[in-house]
């Protein structure tokens, strides 16, 4: 007791310090702020001295693009061989010839796909995953969604494999070599994943065109990350002794990693191969703006033409497809992680790998099939069924007998928390902004981390976006703080209650695997386009890992504390709030970085329903495929994501630090 | 069966301190931390503890020096955090040691190119692991014929050898089981066999046993008594249990802080212990069981004999009878000569915990 109490002493005195700086600090803000007729320029960065960051950035695209066309057209000819081969296979048909001519060999008949994704299920994950996969792709056949579905698989089936060796490969080269994961590959793929998605597609709609090959290339390279971290992660999780077993075997050093290492790491690296599926197919979907067509685009055309229902079907088709690859990859990671089972080993393929065989007889003979029977080939009309004009009435329902209630929340929400908030934000002076953060940065890190959050923080200011990040902080801000106050609490919940966790977890799970695309769908439906719309998808999206981590971080309380606790007395309320929920402070905050993380992400594909901000930003410069505009604005939002990612990480490494 | 298996030259008859040197290490260091070989050349291989950690290194293996011979089962045995682990590693090469020399049949290991080292490796070098290390993605067939698959063996070769080893350790009709289908025993069953399959002649066994329940641990310890009267193997054998090393040994090697602190026979450790650490260890030893007839003998005086028995010749195996008898046993050599005599109060004392000598002096 007593030397906590000395501890928090010594601590007592820089803390108060701290409290002083903050105050002087948040007054010479303010000051600044009451100043701005005298300090213009603190205030609102001037137009005069905007560094032409997005014109060098379109001048150096415009110059790739003249002097490279040779290697992207040679790029996009190699890469499109394996794609269209995969997109007849799947969704258009070989057409060999040309004109009437030309003859057709049917794509792989809607049938056999479904009876082969039934197979999938039952050969990895038993008969309930077999009625959920193969149910799913009978759903999307049944729905009328076949083709833009299979025409979205046939992408994610190239990107994906282009993903697993692209990963593979960088992981073992920064695993190998340290130097590379500190000073390469790290700092990529952190700005990677906090670049947002329709970043990705300005340089590729460039480079490569509107076409389906533009859009592969975008989904591999927004989805290897999680690849070569997995990668990384596998190797180093591979125990001591087998490398020692490798060396004593006498294996050299590509036999040790090819047939030791990556093979004992498999089950981490199959958990990768999952993100990547997931990631891939939600790529995908917003790749549709540069020509990937699919379900994404048939989501993107019913939203521009205010179609709700259109956009309700594809959308659910999305989710159908997500649930259906996201359960597969799953139950494949999930069954090497338990390990190999013996099985009597026959001698023939059929033996051996029987539901394989099947699903590849099943296929060639419903295939075949399609060429005399038309209802192998396409789904019939008469048996697929629509759901639309259900949607539409309901929400017409909604909009003629809630119309009020749901207008007077919207415009309530609107005038007495988002604008003030908005213009609040937007009027903040940008040099404040800059020195405030960096003294965060100071004091949860040190110098380096203040000067990196300052620097980041001034480039917005400096390219002229300074308004706009405003804007997109204010919108990501409010979101995730209601994420939190929402989901803290959910997890807090589940945490106490091994029943409403058993509810809550298949809830989060699928939330988790639904692309981003399809939160937006249902709210524009209640509230129409604008900020309202925008947060609330947002918060449903980014609401997840507020809930997970709470829900862990509780959970992994070591029971011998608590057993601790309530020997010394402690009421369960006691115990909660005196042991529990400090030792899972740093476990929240982590998830409270990442729910901010992803409510950024989600505000910028929010850009389509009508925000003013960075996404809008970005959006726009990808109509007019202005790519210097683009990838500024695209990296001002990267850099709102990365101070925020820095700053909690640090505050989080200090709150564990001290609990040891 | 046996016959293709051993080949080993069976040196059992040789006296022990006769048979060629297979592994030796001289002044072998291994020092963690910044600039630690520079540390050790500037100081010519010799530095005290209290040098070393002054320097701010941590030394894992100091100044280890010793020979181990040819089919011999030589235990290194120390308490966790002794350096067992990584002297063997040093002795294989799986760390490079610091500073000195591991001779390999006098040949410098350090000094070897890696070509050499991994042809040395692959065939006449074999490891046990404590947690088995076996892969996971590979049944007990492939396992065992991993190594020599690295070799570049055709698969009928290596399933026809790896299908030998498999019934020499008893694990015949679970060539198809993965690991993680068979117990621990039937595991390091696995890694013995897998270890055996390309006939090293030394033979590294990193407490093997000690991941395993007590009594399969005894069972797997008779197991190696039994592969080792076959095969002669020459073996390095680490552990952190006096008894097993007792139970196993030729001689025993005992470490601490990084040292070998003493070398010998299990019966001179148990006789003359070098320090009050090792004299800890040996306290609770059945001495009956260790200690031999030529320890407790004395010069004839004369009186009638009840018996005769061989030099070496453990104690437990005679006291009953000595006692029964209660006249002296003559300790005769190999052509029937006695060179001595061993009283039924030696043995009654030895049996009780009484040490004459120590409370004489």
């Amino acid at each position: 007791m007593t030397v906590t109490a000395s501890a928090s002493e010594a601590r007592a005195r820089p803390l108060q310090i701290w409290l002083l700086i903050w105050a002087f600090a948040l007054a010479a803000v303010l000051v600044v702020f009451l100043l701005q007729d005298r300090l213009p320029w603190a205030v609102n960065y001037p137009a005069s001295a905007v560094v032409p960051v997005a014109d060098w950035v379109s001048a150096l695209m415009r110059w790739i693009k003249s002097n490279l066309s040779w290697l992207t057209r040679s790029i996009t000819a190699v890469l499109g061989v394996p794609l269209d081969f995969a997109l007849n296979l799947l969704a258009k048909n070989f057409k060999i010839g040309h004109g009437i001519d030309a003859y057709v060999l049917p794509r792989l008949s809607w049938v056999g796909v479904c009876a082969a994704a039934f197979l999938a299920g039952h050969a990895v994950g038993g008969r309930k995953l077999s009625l959920l996969v193969g149910g799913c792709f009978l759903y999307i056949a049944l729905f009328g969604q076949w083709t833009s579905a299979m025409l979205t698989l046939a992408l994610i089936s190239i990107a994906v494999p282009f993903c697993i060796v692209t990963g593979l490969f960088a992981g073992i080269w920064a695993w190998r070599k340290p130097w590379a994961e500190r000073l390469i590959v790290s700092p990529a793929l952190d700005l990677m994943q906090t670049i947002p998605t329709f970043a990705y597609l300005i340089p590729m709609l460039l480079l490569f065109g509107n076409s389906p090959v533009s859009a592969m290339i975008a989904t591999a390279i927004f989805a290897t990350p999680p690849m070569v971290r997995a990668t990384m992660l596998g190797l180093s999780r591979v125990p001591s002794e087998i490398d020692d077993f490798s060396e004593m075997a006498g294996c050299t050093a590509r036999q040790k990693l090819w047939r030791v290492l990556l093979p004992s790491a498999r089950p981490t690296l199959m958990v990768g191969v999952n993100q990547v599926i997931m990631l891939a197919l939600n790529m995908v979907i917003i790749a549709s703006m540069i020509g990937a067509g699919g379900l994404g685009y048939d989501v993107l055309l019913a939203l521009r033409a205010l179609k709700v229902g259109e956009a309700m079907e594809a959308g659910l088709a999305i989710v159908a497809l997500a649930i259906a690859l996201d359960r597969l990859s799953q139950a494949i990671a999930h069954k090497q992680a338990k390990g190999h089972v013996h099985k009597a080993i026959g001698a023939s393929l059929w033996r051996r790998y029987p539901n394989l065989t099947l699903a590849i007889a099943i296929l060639a003979v419903t295939t075949l099939l399609g060429l005399f029977v038309p209802a192998f080939a396409a789904v019939p009309k008469a048996i697929t069924f629509t759901t639309a004009p259900l949607w539409k009435a309901a929400v017409n329902w909604v909009t003629i007998n809630f119309f009020d209630a749901i207008e007077a929340f919207r415009v309530a929400l609107i005038l007495n928390l988002l604008n003030p908030l908005r213009a609040f934000c937007e009027g903040f002076p940008w040099l404040g902004a800059v020195f405030l953060l960096g003294l965060a940065g100071y004091q949860l890190s040190g110098f380096r981390l203040a000067v990196l959050v300052a620097a980041l923080t001034a480039f917005c200011a400096i390219t002229g976006l300074w308004e706009k990040t405003m804007a997109t902080v204010y919108l990501c801000g409010i979101s995730a703080f209601v994420a939190c106050l929402i989901g803290i609490p959910i997890g807090l919940m589940a945490s106490r209650s091994d029943r409403f966790e058993k509810i809550v977890t298949p809830v989060i799970d699928t939330l988790q695997v639904l692309p981003s695309f399809c939160f937006i769908i249902p709210v524009v439906m209640l509230f129409r386009v604008g900020d309202v719309t925008a947060m609330i998808a947002t918060i449903a999206f980014a609401v997840v890992p507020a809930i997970r981590y709470t829900n862990h971080g509780i959970r992994q309380v070591p029971p011998a504390l608590i057993e601790a606790a309530k020997v010394s007395g402690c009421t369960p309320r006691q115990t909660f709030f005196r042991v529990q929920l400090p030792l899972a402070l740093p476990e929240i905050m982590l998830g409270v970085n990442q729910t901010i993380l992803m409510a950024l992400a989600m505000i910028i594909i929010c850009a389509m329903v009508g925000t003013r901000d960075l996404g809008q930003e970005v959006f726009i410069a990808l109509s007019k495929a202005d790519s210097g505009r683009g990838i500024v604005a695209g990296l001002a939002i990267a850099f709102i994501g990365i101070v925020a990612d820095r700053l909690f990480s640090a505050w989080t490494a200090k709150a564990r630090a001290r609990l040891g | 069966m046996t016959d293709k298996i051993e080949q080993e030259p069976n040196v059992a008859g040789t006296p022990k301190d006769a048979r060629p040197i297979k592994l030796a290490c001289r002044n072998v260091w291994k020092l963690f931390g910044s600039n630690a070989a520079n540390f050790i050349r500037e100081r010519d291989g010799k530095a005290s503890m209290a040098e070393v950690a002054a320097a701010g290194l941590v030394g894992a293996v100091r100044a280890v020096d010793l020979e181990i011979r040819q089919g011999e089962i030589f235990i290194i045995m120390g308490l966790s955090g002794s350096g067992k682990s990584t002297l063997v590693r040093c002795m294989s090469r799986l760390v490079e040691p610091t500073h000195g020399k591991v001779e390999f049949e006098g040949k410098d290991l350090l000094k070897i190119s890696d070509a050499a080292l991994i042809e040395l490796r692959r065939h006449r070098m074999g490891m046990v692991f404590q947690n088995f290390a076996l892969l996971p993605h590979l049944n007990v067939l492939e396992n065992i014929a991993f190594p020599l698959s690295i070799q570049g063996q055709d698969r009928p070769t290596r399933e026809a050898r790896s299908r030998e080893v498999i019934e020499l350790v008893g694990l015949s009709g679970r060539e198809h089981f993965y690991p993680r289908e068979l117990s621990g025993g039937q595991q390091q069953r696995v890694g013995i066999a897998r270890s055996l399959a390309t006939k090293p002649e030394i033979w590294f066994l990193d407490e093997p046993f000690s991941a395993l329940d007590p009594l399969i641990r005894r069972e797997m310890q008779d197991e190696l008594m039994r592969l080792q009267t076959m095969l002669h193997k020459t073996i390095v054998f680490i552990t952190h249990d006096f008894d097993e090393a007792i139970r196993l040994a030729d001689r025993i090697a005992i470490m601490k802080d990084g040292e070998v602190i003493q070398i010998g026979t299990p019966e001179e450790l148990v006789v003359n212990p070098a320090t009050d650490y090792v004299a800890e260890f040996t306290r609770d030893v059945d001495r009956a069981k260790v200690i031999s007839a030529r320890s407790l003998m004395r010069a004839c005086d004369g009186s009638e004999h009840g018996g005769t028995v061989s030099p070496d010749a453990k104690i437990a195996s005679f006291s009953a009878g000595i006692v029964a008898a209660d006249k002296p046993f003559a300790v005769v050599n190999g052509t029937g000569k006695p060179i001595g005599e061993v009283t039924p109060q030696a043995v009654i004392d030895l049996l009780a915990g009484i040490d004459r000598s120590r409370a004489g002096a």
